[in-house]
């Protein structure tokens, strides 16, 4: 009924019986897999704003001494540099490896010609899975994209194998060349399905025609964005060894588990001989959710080489073999009556994705929800382009896609001469009118009058060029913003030990969300502890299986299995209490059993009965008590929608003649759930919005129409935003109790400070200037046009 | 990156003798364009010649104005007092450039020879006549928005991405050079090439000679001065156009001026005979946009830069506006 | 040194002697070997970052002679002779109370969350502990542009602006 060693991942269920119990009380390393039924989750005392306390790995971080997985070294490590194809599309006729293999310390050059065959590449095929991506592990001679990983030079110093790469000479037979957005038309087609599965490609509802017909005003726009790569600071990297049919790798991945199964899937080997570590991760933003290439690669050198391989991405290289947000061409259309309300919107969007898999950006999901609307059809289709497949990157479809449709919104406010918010006040959906459902909680009515009113919305004057200061015009705008909540599946073990302090396992990794301090303060909460009580155990795949740290979902997801495993550990000391004749609290009623600071239980009618956890374990046993909870959704998707929302405020200053927009002021107001800790959800809102100036002014992926070659991929040409370009940046949360969300109560906060902001700066800068700028990034050269 | 020799000299003569004739031999100084490029394997030298140690980075009031020894760090130039007081338009350049970690590393005389950030000499797998004599040019036909409006070639369109150029070339900067041949001075205008037939070369420096100072005249101009670049984010980035302006009004007429534009060509735009048509006339915008006008004349648009004359024109005006 | 050394000679590994955080390091290094990977692969002084290696992020951040630098740009052998200071030899060390001793810069970027995934924090560190150090903290607007050499991918330059600030006014971190 239960195993032995932590690092088998074959768990038992064991029910929730005495029996167990009692075997968890004798194996401290028994991990008991407690199917918990979806419940509901009142009368929890949680704070719905966390304590702002500093993260747990602060220290570490601001010292240097956190590890990063290209810190990490293994004795007779060889490194790895990949070799890029310079093509688009074609096939390798001849790798020239002579030179290469030349140099002194070059121990080998692996290609297709002599790369270990991978047993599970029938797996290697477009996946439901959004994360699962069509990789490129030379098992043939095509090239579908430029800068395709072709071949890797490994030799027992970096500088060794950095001259090796440059010295492979490849020859290539050459077909034409499929562009990308916009110019792109090639194959276009409906795709299969959206990246979160249960979103539908294409909707319809009422009738748009009659919607149409009926009404008094009517907008039509085309909006632009396009390809981004999402550049974490933290180049993709890994060291992977094996030890017999066992493989390490030290790998920078958002998701754990998800690269174990990944890589096990492709190996074709079971999960448990792959061990994924990852204790610190530099960014991700999406593109470390996938597993993709090089990941697979590292282990294949290091099999061939018999060596520890250590690959650590390029800067160049990252444009293009580990994802980008594909490029949009979005059609809008909107008609009101003359009550200013909604009567038809429809929302055509074109992406793109690569020649041999299928990503589809989802940029019409949220215009679905956003507003009341009886009228509506979504519409998704991709184009195919030579080029790496599209991956989530930050607020994948929301980021895009709300900033055509709150810019729609926006021109349709200056349309109808209404304020831009009270039009979106006026046409405010009180429930979910694309799933038909209420909305487990909403505060968006709030967020937008406690944002106006701390930003001085009342103080922007309808008419746009009316501001100025000296050279520049100024001007404000706003948007609404929105992210689902997303969960997925995590387990997590809590162990409460004999002297009051809590441990925590799940595998989960810190992306740099501040997961690992999170995860301390939920556990320290549910047992009235503070968190230097807690120790989390995280970032290796040795413990409980945990969910990706992607579309905001972790805290919802490994958050949530924490707070069960927790409170499943409580409720045994409840028990444990009311069955011990020595307990103050013996006989009290499990419910009467309350929690209180500093790990006191207490009688909740009668709070002078009580003692602390410490002296419970102690009389009993002196062991400690642990749970494994693995938690997942349970039927409350089906009833209802789960959104966290928002408001967001901008102010610009645009120099005309000079074609600058500097923004001078962002506010965002944020209805999220449950705030675990104020100080890191702060940072996360608050980089979602540089994110946002980022795609509204800077970021693009530059390709040369030959040969869909990167002509900007590195880091001074491919702009994002420097300290200079943030002025003055806040980012509040109203307070938001919903017990319906998951156990923690959270609604994720990664990705809204992104979304709406991107338009509200669109917004701000029709205001200034009057005029409308629907192609992203808004540069220099077309504000001065 | 491949294997090179390094060697190290004290005395400029030294420097020269060790570089000697070898065509595949460089200088290295703050070494933040060299080694990038080396990087990237743009560059790959066979040797290269550590000049960091000699004793070139003075900054001297002389009697005709500033000497400034080639291998003067930018931020030590751009803090330095007299430079301030008497040039302050060099300082104003020097700390739009780039970002403080590289100014701290990088020297006059590098920043003279800066290469061009055109993404085709970058990426070797591309043509570019400049890296790769006779392959071509990229840039033509393909992503140009950064690239020459003015003074280009056929076989070049890239642009010379130093702001400090830019500012010495309206200073009517002097390059003070040595070579195995003895010293000579080379006026800036003279210093920086259009690419022509051989875009491979960006300065008429020899490929042995060392840069050894750069002087500034005092000019009686007086005025003002001003630096304006325009760029696309607020600081880190490559002038897309700028404007080294100086300009002394008189009773509401121009009587002295100089304007100099980077980001446009192959060097720093300047055209003498425009300024001397400014002198005497009223410092009115009517005045600095026909001027503009007159230094933008035969501009040249590629597919992604036409934004750039528009924008040169009014970024000039500006600038004007700003000194006047 | 002689003008006629021939090539194949001076491109071995040549022996030099670094000095960084104060300690003397004697290694052979190839001319080639930049300091940030001496520094990183062969003294595992990994806190100093590699984020683009070519200048263009900052997160490579040391102090050279107690300026800042771009240890990807720098060759190590004409580091010699240099005090070279990276993100491990700031703090005081020791410890206070228990808690670890940080430099004031380092505890204020903690209290202000001036970091999320922390790739960049030894950059930003460095480079604001030199905006400090060189009078560059007088304002928001000043920090600002001071510490442009520095992307932050996540996003918390507000953050980071508050920690320089909090410093500048003598804040004593808690």
């Amino acid at each position: 009924m239960w195993v032995a060693s932590r690092e088998l991942a074959t768990r038992w269920c064991v029910a929730n019986s005495r029996q167990a119990l009692s075997l968890v009380l004798d194996k401290i390393s028994t991990l008991v897999w407690c199917l918990i039924q979806p419940m509901t989750f009142k009368n929890m005392a949680k704070k719905l704003l966390g304590d702002p306390i500093n993260r747990v790995d602060g220290a570490l971080k601001a010292t240097g001494r956190a590890r990063y997985s290209a810190d990490i070294k293994r004795p007779g490590m060889l490194h790895g540099v990949l070799v890029m194809s310079t093509i688009a599309n074609g096939k390798i006729t001849a790798i020239d490896t002579a030179d290469a293999l030349k140099v002194p310390g070059v121990v080998n050059v692996m290609s297709h010609q002599n790369a270990p065959k991978l047993a599970g590449m029938d797996k290697n095929k477009p996946s439901e899975i959004a994360t699962d991506r069509v990789l490129h592990v030379f098992q043939d001679d095509l090239v579908h994209y430029n800068n395709q990983p072709i071949a890797m030079v490994l030799a027992e110093t970096l500088e060794q194998a950095t001259e090796g790469a440059s010295l492979v000479r490849v020859t290539y037979q050459t077909q034409p060349v499929k562009l990308p957005l916009p110019a792109g038309k090639a194959d276009m087609s409906t795709p299969k399905q959206m990246p979160r599965v249960d979103d539908q490609v294409d909707t319809k509802r009422g009738d748009l025609a009659a919607g149409l017909a009926a009404a008094i005003n009517r907008m039509e726009e085309t909006y632009t964005t396009p390809t981004m790569n999402h550049n974490a600071l933290e180049p993709h990297a890994l060291l992977a060894y094996w030890e017999g049919d066992k493989l390490t790798m030290y790998n920078a991945t958002q998701g754990i588990s998800g690269c174990q199964k990944r890589v096990a899937e492709i190996f074709g080997m079971p999960k448990e001989n792959v061990r994924v570590i990852t204790q610190f991760l530099g960014g991700g933003f999406g593109s470390k959710g996938t597993t993709f290439s090089h990941v697979m690669l590292a282990p294949m050198a290091a099999k061939l080489t018999g060596k520890p391989v250590r690959l650590v991405l390029k800067r160049e290289q990252m444009f293009g073999m580990v994802g980008n947000r594909s490029a949009t061409v979005q059609r809008l259309n909107l008609a009101t009556g003359k009550d200013g309300k909604l009567l038809a919107t429809a929302h055509h969007s074109i992406t793109q994705t690569s020649d041999f898999d299928e990503f589809a950006e989802p940029a019409g999901t949220i215009t679905r929800m956003l507003y009341a609307c009886p009228n509506l059809d979504t519409t998704h289709k991709f184009i195919r382009a030579n080029i790496g497949t599209p991956a989530p990157m930050r607020a994948p479809g929301e980021a895009p896609g709300v900033f055509a449709l709150e810019s729609a919104i926006d021109e349709m406010a200056a349309q109808l001469r209404m304020d831009p918010l009270a039009f979106r006040l006026a046409n405010y959906a009180e429930t979910d009118p694309n799933k038909d459902k209420p909305f487990s909680s909403k505060s968006l009515r709030e967020c937008y009058r406690q944002g106006a009113e701390r930003f001085g919305w009342s103080k922007r004057p309808a008419q746009p060029r009316s501001l100025k200061n000296g050279n520049y015009l100024r001007g404000m705008g706003m948007a609404t913003t929105v992210y689902p909540m997303n969960r997925g599946e995590s387990t997590a073990l809590v162990r409460l030990k004999p002297d009051g302090t809590v441990q925590v396992e799940t595998a989960t990794q810190d992306l740099g969300t501040g997961t690992f301090t999170i995860m301390t303060q939920i556990a320290a909460e549910v047992f009235g502890l503070s968190p230097d009580q807690v120790t989390l155990s995280a970032g290796d795949s040795i413990y409980p299986t945990s969910s990706v740290s992607g579309g905001s979902r972790n805290t919802a997801s490994t958050g949530s299995a924490v707070t069960q495993a927790a409170q499943e550990v409580l409720k045994k000391a409840r028990q444990m209490a009311l069955k011990d004749p020595k307990s103050p609290l013996f006989n009290v009623a499990e419910a009467e059993i309350v929690v209180q600071k500093g790990g006191q239980l207490q009688q909740k009618s009668n709070p002078k009965v009580g003692e602390a956890l410490t002296s419970l374990l102690k009389r009993n046993g002196n062991k400690p008590l642990e749970a494994t909870v693995q938690s997942k959704q349970g039927d409350e998707k089906g009833k209802y929608s789960m959104n966290a929302f928002g408001a967001v405020f901008a102010e610009v200053e645009v120099d005309e003649l000079l074609g600058e927009v500097r923004v001078t002021r962002l506010l965002g107001s944020f209805a999220a759930g449950r705030i675990v800790n104020l100080k890191t959800a702060r940072s996360q809102v608050l980089g979602g919005m540089v994110w946002a100036v980022s795609m509204a002014l800077h970021e693009k992926t530059v390709f040369d129409p030959r040969n869909n070659r990167v002509m900007n991929a590195n880091l001074a040409e491919y702009h994002v935003p420097v300290n200079a370009d943030i002025q003055e940046i806040d980012g509040f949360f109203i307070e938001e109790a919903d017990d319906i969300v998951n156990p923690a109560g959270v609604k994720g906060i990664g990705e809204i400070g992104v979304v709406g902001t991107v338009s509200a700066i669109a917004n701000a800068i029709y205001h200034a200037t009057g005029r409308r700028f629907r192609d992203l990034p808004i540069t220099v050269d077309k504000v001065l046009a | 990156m491949k294997l090179f020799s390094y060697a190290q000299a004290t005395k400029p003569a030294d420097a020269v003798q060790l570089l000697g004739a070898q065509t595949q031999s460089k200088f290295i100084a703050g070494g933040t364009n060299l080694v990038d490029l080396m990087k990237y394997d743009v560059e790959s030298p066979d040797r290269l010649v550590d000049i960091s140690q000699l004793a070139l980075t003075q900054i001297d009031a002389t009697d005709k104005g500033l000497r400034i020894g080639a291998l003067a760090r930018n931020s030590d130039v751009a803090a330095n007092a007299l430079v301030m007081k008497q040039f302050p338009l060099l300082s104003e350049a020097l700390l739009a450039g780039a970002s403080p970690q590289l100014r701290n590393m990088a020297t006059m005389g590098g920043n003279l020879l800066q290469r061009t950030r055109c993404h085709y000499f970058y990426d070797v797998s591309q043509p570019c006549n400049k890296r790769a004599a006779g392959s071509g040019c990229g840039a033509i036909g393909g992503y140009n928005r950064i690239h020459a409006i003015l003074g280009s070639s056929p076989s070049c369109i890239a642009t010379n991405p130093s702001d400090m150029n830019v500012a010495l070339a309206a200073l009517d900067a002097v390059v003070q050079v040595t070579g195995p041949n003895g010293s000579r001075s080379i006026p800036i205008l003279d210093f920086h090439r259009l690419p022509g037939n051989t875009p491979q070369r960006d300065t008429v420096l020899e490929a042995n000679e060392l840069i050894t100072a750069v002087d500034l005249p005092t000019t009686a101009i007086g005025g003002k001065s001003h630096y304006l670049k325009v760029r696309d984010r607020a600081s880190y980035a490559f002038a897309l156009v700028s404007v080294a302006a100086r300009l002394a009004v008189e009773n509401g007429v121009v009587r002295d001026v100089r304007i100099a534009l980077g980001g446009v060509a192959h060097k720093p735009w300047r055209l003498p005979d425009v300024e001397k048509n400014m002198v005497g006339k009223p410092a009115t915008e009517t005045t600095f946009r026909s001027a503009a006008k007159a230094l933008l004349a035969g501009a040249q648009p590629h597919e992604h830069n036409a934004f750039k004359i528009q924008l040169a024109e009014n970024a000039i005006v500006r600038a004007l506006q700003t000194v006047s | 040194m002689a003008a006629t050394t021939p090539a194949a000679d001076t491109a071995q590994k040549q022996a030099i002697t670094l000095k960084v955080n104060r300690k003397t390091y004697k290694l052979d290094v190839e001319p080639r070997e930049t300091l940030l990977d001496v520094l990183r692969e062969r003294l595992d002084l990994t806190g100093s970052k590699k984020g683009c290696d070519h200048g263009q992020c900052g997160a490579c951040t040391v102090h050279v002679d107690g300026r800042t630098a771009n240890a990807c740009l720098l060759l190590a052998v004409m580091q010699q002779g240099r005090e070279i200071t990276t993100i491990e030899g700031i703090a005081p060390g020791g410890k206070t109370n228990g808690q670890e001793r940080l430099h004031p810069l380092q505890a204020a970027f903690i209290k202000h969350d001036g970091l999320q995934c922390g790739y960049c924090t030894p950059g930003q560190i460095m480079s604001g502990v030199a905006v400090l150090r060189d009078g560059h903290a007088d304002s928001p607007a000043e920090i600002r542009e001071w510490m442009s050499g520095n992307i932050c991918r996540c996003g918390a330059y507000a953050g980071i602006v508050a920690a320089i600030e909090s410093v500048k006014k003598g804040d004593t971190i808690g």
